[in-house]
């Protein structure tokens, strides 16, 4: 003889289902159904976007700005995954993960001279000479969101503002505010003198400064040898 | 090209250097400069350029020469150009390069890139004016008669019409694009609203929700970048696609690790995965995500974090207490040791190496003398 096990759970749950329904919430499964099937709607308009715009956010990167805000605008992240639809089928993934490699590659080669310290600017001139002539070309806005990426690896990544741009440090954090604020004040008086920092050690007119300031590694390249020199 | 003239490139006392880009070769009108490649410097005053090998070539052209400029895209084997319209030049010109030209354009050619910013820069500076602001300003160029300025006149309404044109393209193109976009965010706010709701039911767990409908809502989630709000989970924002990565990784990083006395910063597993990878790159929070599943799969490898954020992936073998006792072996061994000897005598990066003398410290066998030579561990013989 069948035992009936099961048919009075199934007859609770109906119940229960009901009685929820009545109260005109529409149940979490059924919304996880419309979800997908939503999902799957615009998986293919993204899809048509895509065939259309994909070279408007590989070549303007006005365009990739104004598009990163509309995606924070509403709540969604499309760097967050290369699995996600964003990256696999407009190509924005690739671009900026590529982009944190080569920010992470050219501040660990540079770290036993600034300590880990580099200016924006100078992170970009580096990136865009390493990524050689047939790349693309990056802006100051694409480096700063990869850099904010780099920060969920705990990497110590961070930006300092400094005198309208940026410090950017890549070591983990062992600045504190005095630190950053003396940072400050210095690039103030960098730009009221319009003077390069020289080594005290050097002859004639001389002033101390963090080598990641220093104009002249900035301009040629120096090994590591010559710039422990540099600084006393 | 005969705008420019000989400069020592120092800047004045007002002038300050905005940007300056390497790899830049000049263009006299649509011919090639007789110059090499140089670097392009915007100071709030002046163009000036400098021949990178012979670095007392350095000429300059106070920003006021300049009318107009337009960007020029890169095509198959050419460079992105920075093409700049300018005033004659005036009488008092000191001399320079050139001492005549056809044109009355010169052009920049990024071979190095940089034209992104060099453009957006550009366009500050010559909208901010600050030149005029000081008196270490050059004399403005003035028409050199009615019959000058009108022929002048009408060269540049010509191509400020063709720039016009282009403007408007563009802008077409890009409005197109944002109109289609701005359709697709509405959708795409839907979905974030809908997963909004679905969370908080999973959470006051209203309904019957199975393992496998939450696994698949999490995939959804990925797929729209849409943040992960139910975060019961241990394991982190782990889908299936996560899993499969974890035990990708338990295998690809098993030498280097080895290699690499048995732990990694996960910056650096970063920068080796995607190298490695070519395309398809991982994002960071993949990565993070996949590691944190290195656990529940019983795979040899973990991800750990110290006390001060950095995150490193490390061999199951390597145990606290044999990290420990090694740093504290080769203390006392050598005496005293920086983070730099230290990673110099196990071949580890200096991070992870000052990482676990901090944590012999914190253990209590290691003790600091923290100077301006810089930071040395000692044995604790307190």
């Amino acid at each position: 003889m069948r035992r009936g096990v099961g048919a009075g759970a199934i007859a609770k749950k109906k119940l229960a289902e009901a009685k929820y329904k009545e109260r005109g919430n529409v149940l979490a499964e059924d919304q996880i159904v419309q979800m997908s099937k939503q999902l799957e709607t615009f998986k293919s308009n993204l899809e048509e976007f895509a065939s259309k715009h994909k070279q408007e956010i590989r070549k303007s990167s006005q365009f990739r700005v104004q598009f990163q805000e509309m995606c924070a605008t509403i709540g969604v992240d499309p760097l967050a995954s290369g699995k996600g639809f964003w990256s696999e089928m407009l190509g924005v993934g690739d671009f900026y993960y590529e982009l944190g490699v080569q920010i992470i590659e050219v501040c660990l080669a540079l770290k036993h001279r600034n300590g880990g310290l580099i200016t924006l600017d100078e992170l970009h001139q580096r990136v865009l000479k390493g990524r050689g002539k047939y790349a693309q070309d990056v802006s100051q806005d694409d480096l700063v969101r990869a850099i904010k990426k780099l920060k969920v690896m705990g990497s110590g990544f961070g930006m300092i503002p400094v005198g309208g741009s940026y410090l950017v440090q890549s070591v983990p954090a062992e600045l504190n505010m005095d630190h950053t604020v003396v940072l400050q004040l210095a690039e103030d008086h960098l730009l009221k003198e319009g003077l390069a920092w020289l080594d005290s050690q050097a002859p004639g007119e001389a002033q101390y400064w963090l080598p990641a300031l220093f104009s002249e590694l900035t301009h040629r390249d120096v090994t590591p040898e010559e710039a422990n020199q540099m600084t006393p | 090209m005969d705008r420019f003239s000989w400069s020592n490139g120092l800047l004045e006392i007002d002038e300050t250097l905005v940007i300056q880009q390497r790899g830049v070769r000049l263009y006299d009108g649509d011919d090639k400069a007789k110059l090499d490649l140089g670097v392009a410097l915007l100071s709030t005053h002046r163009l000036i350029w400098r021949d990178v090998k012979n670095h007392e070539c350095c000429i300059a052209m106070p920003l006021s020469q300049i009318i107009l400029f337009e960007e020029q895209a890169a095509g198959i084997g050419k460079s992105a150009k920075i093409v700049i319209h300018l005033h004659p030049a005036p009488a008092n010109k000191e001399p320079g390069p050139y001492q005549h030209s056809k044109y009355s354009f010169i052009k920049l050619s990024f071979k190095e890139h940089g034209q992104i910013e060099f453009h957006r820069r550009l366009t500050e500076e010559m909208t901010q004016k600050r030149w005029e602001k000081t008196t270490a300003s050059q004399p403005i160029p003035t028409g050199t008669g009615s019959q000058a300025g009108r022929t002048r006149a009408v060269g540049i309404v010509g191509i400020e019409r063709k720039i016009e044109e282009r403007r408007k393209e563009t802008d077409k193109n890009i409005s197109e694009a944002f109109e289609d976009l701005s359709k697709l965010m509405v959708k795409a706010k839907e979905m974030v609203e809908l997963s909004r709701s679905i969370a908080n039911k999973i959470k006051d767990k209203q309904g019957d929700i199975t393992e496998d409908e939450t696994i698949r809502f999490k995939s959804y989630l990925l797929s729209m970048g849409i943040a992960n709000p139910v975060t019961r989970e241990t394991h982190g924002s782990g889908t299936h696609y996560h899993l499969q990565l974890a035990k990708q990784l338990g295998d690809m990083l098993q030498a280097p690790l080895e290699e690499r006395g048995g732990m990694m910063a996960l910056t650096e597993v970063y920068c080796l995965v995607n190298r490695a990878r070519g395309m398809e790159l991982l994002s960071p929070e993949d990565l993070l995500n996949a590691c944190k599943m290195f656990e529940s799969l019983k795979l040899p490898l973990r991800l750990r974090v110290f006390d001060s954020g950095v995150m490193v992936v490390q061999l199951q073998s390597h145990s606290e207490e044999e990290m420990i006792a090694s740093a504290l072996d080769n203390v006392s061994d050598k005496g005293s040791l920086t983070a730099e000897e230290f990673a110099k005598l196990l071949g580890l990066s200096v991070l992870l190496s000052k990482e676990r003398l901090l944590l012999a410290e914190k253990m209590g066998h290691l003790c600091r003398d923290d100077s301006v030579e810089g930071l040395r561990f000692y044995p604790n013989l307190f």
